[in-house]
């Protein structure tokens, strides 16, 4: 009876044991770099690394949401669609925009009133503004992400926002107006 | 007559049939009896320099320039795009924003010429008569320079469908014109049958294909006659054959021709070429013997002036470029204010908003409908699930299940319904007992998840480009620490050589000493430095 009851234990102890160290094995040898939520987070966001959310970029503010810091409608140019993304992503509640979304924009140079400064230059968070001390600044309006970072750190106030225009390249079939029949 | 059973002498035996579709009133006795008619030319031509798909033509012409007859003022910016001419001769008097065609009736870059009535032409480049004989590369070339695109309505450029990496074992020239109304097709296969027949050897002779079938639907005998005769007159052609196909829109469909002909389909997102066969419109293929043939560039086209709002409808060869006011002139006007007026024919058609607008290159009917013909449906009502979209579907869709998704904007649900595969032909909407647009929902939701995609693709971008400068200047920062270290143990070095050993007491008075009398050296010099500087100040 009594050694049964030792085989028994013995038997436990040995199988949690092996079972401890594979366990502890794959822990170091299948360790995960990274974090892979905030990489599918990273992955819904806008990437216009405004800081609109309260953090320096995108990828902060992802793995902010992932450690569940903040909340999932912070994302102002991502709008809606992103809120709802983020919100299917993590299993919860949708929540409403703080603030309204706007059009997209692009910065634009005053090619008049540049003194070349360098100063947006080094506040753009995705190096779309080219040029050097004392030579005219140029925004590559493919690159820009209309952040609007740049327009605080200008001295002279040259910069500013302007919508993105709506040429045939960029126009799309509206929904059409629901007139239901009452 | 022989032609009405061209297959089985051929061997092959059957048409096949598509899905659904739908017979309508064709409307084709308003304008097929009218004789392709010359326009007169119009004072001011406003070419569009974007006519096709793909990037639009850079302008190659400048204000005040002289220009002639056929002369290149666009040329094709990249491959997948196409050049543009000058429709008449004259002088360019704006290069500016103009409205065109296109649903969104938005404004694009437009050449204005003032033309001088002249109608001279410029140089020319020589015809290649002898084209079985030439390099292939040639004649693509010639077809390009020509800025020919798919003139059934698609615009895409024909020099590129004209090569394939494929084996093209059919091409499939199409003649169907299946919507209602329209009759420039009809007319050009009448008239310039030969030319559409040259057009279709030069094309299989550079696909390398082994037959060319012409599907045409049987409402059009005329046609289908005049191209038989014609095929007989220019000799024995075993590769060609003219097959008349049952009148049932959307017929002229590309990949519903294919089927009918071949029996054969279309991948999803795929293209003819993957199984074997390439398609062209008639017009297309008689703007591509006129290239090849003539060495002449497609400035004008045949367009259908049409619908119970014009006072005398007819088929027009247009300069590209017309105001449609001066086709509308040209067939006496409006006999009653038109309720609708289309680019295209009453399914595929869009709405135009003005009569100022060009005629561009994919433009094949001006349609002016009356309240009678065009009657407003009312309100939608709500859908029943009645199921009749899905019963004339050519495509086999399930309209109702996209119609769904699309208004609730699940467009991933849409996708997963094939949304991409629909083809915008209207049948749905067309039965749909609700009069639900539902067309629109679809075109909506396609671009809408076109726009994501494009965001998607520039969030990539902005997230590499973040990650790079992040790179960078954390690189910077380890350069300007280490430089900074390198720095540091230098001067320890140094000073541990000046200085060997401990510092004592002594040698801290030393050299206590030793720093103020630097500091005695340095006001000195200073005070010695101002004396120097003042009188010249004051001088």
């Amino acid at each position: 009876m009594s050694s049964a009851v030792l085989t028994a234990i013995l038997a436990m102890t040995t199988l949690a044991a092996v079972l401890g160290l594979l366990l502890g094995y794959s822990a170091i040898r299948f360790r995960v770099e990274g974090d892979p939520i905030a990489d599918q987070i990273d992955a819904l966001l806008a990437q216009s690394q405004c800081g609109q959310c309260g953090y320096p970029g995108c990828r902060p503010y992802a793995e902010a949401v992932a450690k569940g810091e903040a909340a999932i409608n912070k994302c102002i140019p991502g709008g809606e669609a992103t809120a709802r993304a983020l919100a299917d992503l993590l299993g919860r509640e949708p929540e409403p925009l703080e603030t309204e979304v706007q059009a997209p924009k692009v910065a634009l140079i005053d090619d008049q009133a540049c003194i070349g400064c360098t100063l947006c230059v080094q506040s753009c968070p995705v190096d779309a503004i080219v040029g050097a001390a004392k030579q005219l600044h140029g925004v590559l309006a493919a690159e820009c992400t209309g952040c609007g970072l740049c327009l605080a750190p200008c001295p002279v106030a040259c910069i500013r926002m302007v919508p993105v225009g709506s040429d045939l390249a960029h126009w799309r079939w509206p929904a059409p107006t629901e007139r239901l029949a009452a | 007559m022989s032609v009405t059973n061209p297959e089985s002498e051929h061997g092959q035996s059957r048409l096949w049939t598509f899905h659904g579709g739908l017979h309508l009133p064709d409307e084709k006795a308003l304008s097929n009896d009218q004789p392709i008619e010359p326009l007169r030319l119009p004072p001011l031509l406003v070419i569009p320099l974007r006519q096709h798909i793909g990037a639009p033509a850079r302008p190659g012409v400048r204000v005040g320039d002289q220009v002639r007859k056929g002369q290149v003022i666009g040329t094709a910016d990249g491959y997948v795009s196409a050049a543009v001419h000058a429709s008449s001769s004259g002088t360019v008097i704006a290069i500016e924003e103009r409205r065109i065609p296109h649903p969104s009736g938005l404004p694009a870059p437009c050449v204005v010429i003032a033309t001088d009535g002249q109608d001279a032409w410029a140089p020319l480049p020589a015809p290649l008569t002898d084209y079985p004989h030439l390099d292939p590369a040639l004649l693509r070339e010639r077809v390009h320079w020509a800025g020919v695109v798919g003139l059934g309505g698609g615009a895409f450029p024909t020099s590129v469908k004209l090569r394939s990496e494929r084996h093209i074992e059919t091409l499939i020239i199409n003649g169907a014109e299946c919507e209602p109304y329209i009759t420039c097709d009809d007319r050009l296969m009448r008239e310039r049958s030969v030319q559409v027949l040259e057009g279709a050897r030069i094309i299989r002779t550079l696909l390398g294909a082994e037959r060319v079938l012409i599907g045409i639907e049987d409402n059009k005998p005329a046609a289908i006659a005049a191209l038989s005769a014609a095929l007989a007159d220019t000799g024995p052609d075993t590769h060609i054959r003219i097959i008349p196909v049952p009148t049932r829109y959307p017929s002229g469909g590309e990949r519903q021709l294919i089927r009918i002909l071949t029996g054969r389909e279309v991948p999803t997102r795929g293209l003819p070429a993957q199984i074997g066969v390439a398609c062209q419109n008639v017009a297309t293929t008689a703007a591509v013997a006129d290239a090849v043939l003539l060495g002449r560039p497609l400035i004008t086209r045949v367009v259908t002036v049409t619908g119970r709002a014009v006072a005398r409808p007819g088929n027009l060869a247009v300069p590209i470029g017309t105001p449609l006011s001066h086709l509308v002139a040209h067939c006496g006007g409006f006999r009653e204010t038109p309720r609708r007026l289309l680019c295209g024919g009453p399914m595929m058609g869009f709405a135009l908003s003005d009569l100022e607008i060009p005629i561009t290159k994919a433009f094949n009917c001006l349609l002016a409908l009356t309240a009678a013909e065009a009657p407003d449906p009312g309100p939608a009502l709500a859908c029943i699930r009645c199921g009749r979209c899905a019963e004339v579907c050519p495509v086999r869709l399930l309209p109702q299940q996209l119609y769904w998704h699309a208004r609730a904007k699940a467009f991933d649900r849409a996708q997963g319904y094939n949304l991409f595969d629909c083809i915008e032909c209207g049948c749905c909407a067309q039965v749909c007992p609700s009069h639900i647009p539902l067309v629109q929902y679809y075109r909506f939701a396609k671009n809408a998840i076109w726009a994501h995609e494009e965001e998607r693709r520039k969030a990539d971008q902005a997230r590499a480009r973040h990650q790079a400068r992040q790179a960078r200047l954390e690189r910077l920062e380890q350069e300007r620490q280490s430089k900074l270290r390198k720095k540091r143990e230098i001067l320890d070095d140094t000073t541990a050589a000046t200085v060997p050993g401990q510092v004592a007491d002594g040698d801290l008075d030393a050299r206590r000493a030793l720093i103020e009398a630097a500091k005695q050296r340095a006001a000195a010099k200073k005070a010695a430095a101002q004396s120097r500087i003042e009188p010249v100040d004051q001088g």
